[in-house]
């Protein structure tokens, strides 16, 4: 039943969250992450409804060791850029671990709250 | 033909570049930005102004800096174009705020949050520009200070 309901979910956020899909997708493939999670944040802030503007991820992969964080930061960066092009969202927050870094129990928490800059 | 064609692309580029060179309010300009992020030890580029800052995520980097203690050179990239691409471009680097200290880019806010969190930033200001931060001391009882700054 649950795997039903998840296979539902993600055929519907196909269609309705083509950049997230695309994110989880390019990623996956990329950094075979042992844990990936994307979170649309766009809500927060002051854009049409279903926009795919903000984004959060939370990606643990083996390919981050021995890396610093800004090099963290900038393969993810790059790989999205290559994969959205133009449609390289307006925000993304990126939480990026290596495995032994990475605590099962750890959560992601939600960006700061938004102050009326987007657009501007 | 081609020859003359390509001489003559040279010569307007060349031209168009001396042009950018001379306009020394031209933001976009590499070497304007490079200056930009040396002037001062902490220099943060941000949408809005520390006062008002106007997205979250500059927020969260104004209030690090404030909860350490560390006066740092604002520029808002709302009220300039120009320097809100040429900052992305300089630091190959996709979104705003951006932080640089003594004149390195650091990152942007979830660097800087995962830096104050695990007690780097505050060996980063000191060792790279000298700062002491106001959490330094709390530093000796470990983990507490995670704490009381929040």
């Amino acid at each position: 039943m649950n795997i039903l309901r998840i296979q539902i979910a993600r055929l519907s956020s196909k269609m309705s969250e083509p950049i997230k899909t695309k994110i989880n997708e390019c990623l996956s493939r990329e950094l075979s992450p042992i844990k990936l999670e994307v979170v649309n944040e766009s809500y927060m802030h002051g854009v049409p409804k279903n926009s795919e503007t903000h984004f959060k991820v939370l990606v643990v992969s083996e390919k981050f060791t021995g890396l610093s964080l800004i090099q963290r930061h900038r393969i993810v960066n790059n790989y999205l850029k290559e994969e959205l092009k133009t449609e390289f969202p307006h925000a993304l927050s990126i939480v990026a671990k290596n495995p032994t870094e990475y605590d099962g129990e750890y959560k992601l928490e939600p960006s700061p709250n938004c102050r009326g800059g987007f657009g501007k | 033909m081609s020859f003359l064609i390509n001489n003559i692309t040279r010569q307007i580029v060349r031209n168009h570049r001396q042009l950018l060179i001379q306009c020394s309010q031209f933001a976009t300009d590499g070497k304007i930005i490079e200056e930009m992020t040396k002037k001062n030890k902490v220099v943060v580029f941000m949408k809005g102004n520390p006062e008002a800052p106007k997205c979250g995520f500059s927020n969260a980097v104004v209030q690090i800096f404030r909860m350490h203690g560390v006066d740092f050179e604002a520029h808002d990239v709302l009220a300039d174009e120009e320097l809100r691409q040429g900052i992305k471009d300089f630091s190959s680097w996709p979104t705003i705020p951006q932080v640089f200290i003594n004149g390195e880019f650091v990152g942007g806010c979830d660097i800087l949050l995962q830096m104050h969190k695990d007690g780097q930033l505050i060996d980063t200001l000191w060792k790279n520009a000298g700062i002491k931060s106001a959490l330094a001391e709390d530093e000796t009882e470990g983990s507490k200070d995670d704490e009381k700054s929040k």
